[in-house]
């Protein structure tokens, strides 16, 4: 199979690969260039686990060919601590106790990370819509609709 | 899965790589590389074009054109297609709507191609390199077509003229039990004077109701002098069968959601 190279923005880093052609981006981030935190779940666009944000928007890496993504802007739950420090998000979802297995955890936060970077002060409805192509099978949703809705407010009182 | 993705610059030189057995064309990927990865094998290379024009949205004149690449996301934020966001709205979660594409969605088999039962009731025109054709007969002919859909054309409803309903079970973006888009031209004394109702669901892809809609002409929309055109609603449909709802269930209640689509 034809090698392509593939170069892109990772969580602020450049990144330039060789891979095979039709390589999906989430096999390439993980497999290839090793950042393990997007999760294969489905593999069939359904479950959100492998959600990245590219420019600026949420995308499924599981249904994205990362040759598509060449001069792209990627980031992945990986990014998102900075030294040593976690994100609002990240802490929230601890103190809410919104992540048990958390396995959809990665996918989740970075669905509200999307919301919470166009949409500041969510409503509730806001951010079950902003995580409706996220399924996780243990919490029940409610904490982490609540952890979302606490990182909002977090934020908020940062800002004022 | 081994797949291999051919970028060109325009349609047309990517219509000659299209005729090759295995070929299919790449939109937002969600159906197509959905494919690939649960091993259909009848999918090995993939072409898709570059060019830009792809996905523009050009409103002008009270006619819309709709690059085959444009997504779902851009059609329900653009300020210009509010009466079409609903329908934009209804595909997938946000992550699905940011990449599905209109051109994609033309392809979608039932339970989806809920923009294209919207695009259906508009009776809009769909744009090949060979022309343009009536997306009636576009959809009848799709399984045959090798042809790369470039746009969509279509005169942009008043909001007040265009309905468009979506009913699923899983809340909030479960996929479709049916959706229904209705074009409604009415008179002064609110006599429907022309009617298109397209039906999602109610057979492997997107359907006009015709007989509603001749049910309809020169009624008003009152649960009496609408009652025809539900009774007719149920002309000619094949209903699917999936673990959403089965065919039986999706005929009972259609008229319901039809009834209530027009009386809202
Ligand atoms: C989790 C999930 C939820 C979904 N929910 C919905 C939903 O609620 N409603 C709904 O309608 N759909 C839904 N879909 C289906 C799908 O996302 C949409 O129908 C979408 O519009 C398909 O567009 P695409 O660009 O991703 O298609 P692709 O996967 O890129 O292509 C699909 C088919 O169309 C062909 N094709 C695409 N573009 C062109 C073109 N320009 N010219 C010629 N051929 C072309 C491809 O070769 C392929 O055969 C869902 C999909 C997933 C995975
Ligand atoms: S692995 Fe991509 S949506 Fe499930
Ligand atoms: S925490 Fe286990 S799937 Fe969500």
């Amino acid at each position: 199979m034809a090698k392509v190279p593939v170069q892109f923005t990772l969580n602020g880093s450049e990144k330039a690969e060789f891979i095979e052609s039709g390589t999906t981006l989430l096999h390439a981030l993980r497999d290839k260039i090793g950042d393990t935190s997007p999760k294969g779940g489905c593999h069939q666009g359904t479950c959100g686990a492998c959600s990245v944000i590219i420019d600026g928007e949420l995308r499924l890496s599981c249904l994205m060919l990362a040759e598509t993504c060449s001069g792209a802007d990627i980031q992945t739950a990986a990014g998102l601590a900075e030294g040593g420090m976690l994100h609002p998000l990240q802490r929230a979802f601890l103190d809410a106790f919104a992540t048990q297995c958390g396995f959809c955890t990665p996918g989740m936060i970075i669905a509200a990370k999307v919301l919470l970077d166009h949409t500041p002060n969510p409503s509730r409805e806001d951010v079950v819509e902003a995580l409706s192509g996220n399924i996780c099978r243990c919490t029940g949703y409610e904490p982490i609709i609540q952890a979302v809705l606490a990182a909002a407010r977090a934020n908020s009182q940062n800002a004022a | 899965m081994s797949l291999a993705l051919q970028t060109f610059p325009t349609v047309k030189d990517a219509n000659t790589a299209l005729q090759a057995s295995g070929t299919r064309y790449l939109g937002g990927g969600t159906l197509v590389v959905r494919a690939a990865n649960e091993g259909d094998v009848s999918v090995s290379d993939l072409v898709r074009v570059a060019d830009p024009d792809l996905a523009r949205i050009a409103v002008s004149g009270g006619k819309v054109k709709l690059g085959a690449s444009v997504t779902m996301a851009a059609i329900a934020r653009h300020p210009e297609l509010a009466a079409l966001a609903p329908a934009a709205r209804a595909v997938g979660g946000p992550a699905i709507r940011n990449m599905a594409t209109v051109g994609g969605n033309l392809f979608a088999p039932a339970p989806y191609g809920d923009f294209a039962v919207a695009l259906l009731a508009l009776d809009a025109a769909v744009v090949t390199a060979d022309g343009e054709m009536p997306i009636e007969t576009f959809l009848a002919g799709r399984d045959r077509s090798r042809a790369i859909v470039a746009a969509v054309e279509f005169s942009l409803p008043r909001a007040e003229s265009f309905r468009f309903l979506k009913v699923s079970r899983v809340k909030p973006k479960g996929i479709s039990v049916l959706s229904i888009a209705a074009l409604l031209q009415r008179s002064a004394d609110g006599t429907v004077a022309s009617a298109s109702i397209a039906l999602g669901c109610m057979a492997d892809r997107p359907m006009r109701a015709k007989a509603a809609e001749n049910a309809l002409l020169g009624c008003k929309l009152t649960p009496e002098e609408i009652a025809p055109a539900l009774a007719a609603a149920g002309e000619g449909i094949t209903p699917i069968t999936d673990p959403i709802a089965s065919a039986w269930y999706r005929a009972e209640v259609l008229p319901v959601h039809l009834g209530r689509l027009l009386l809202s």
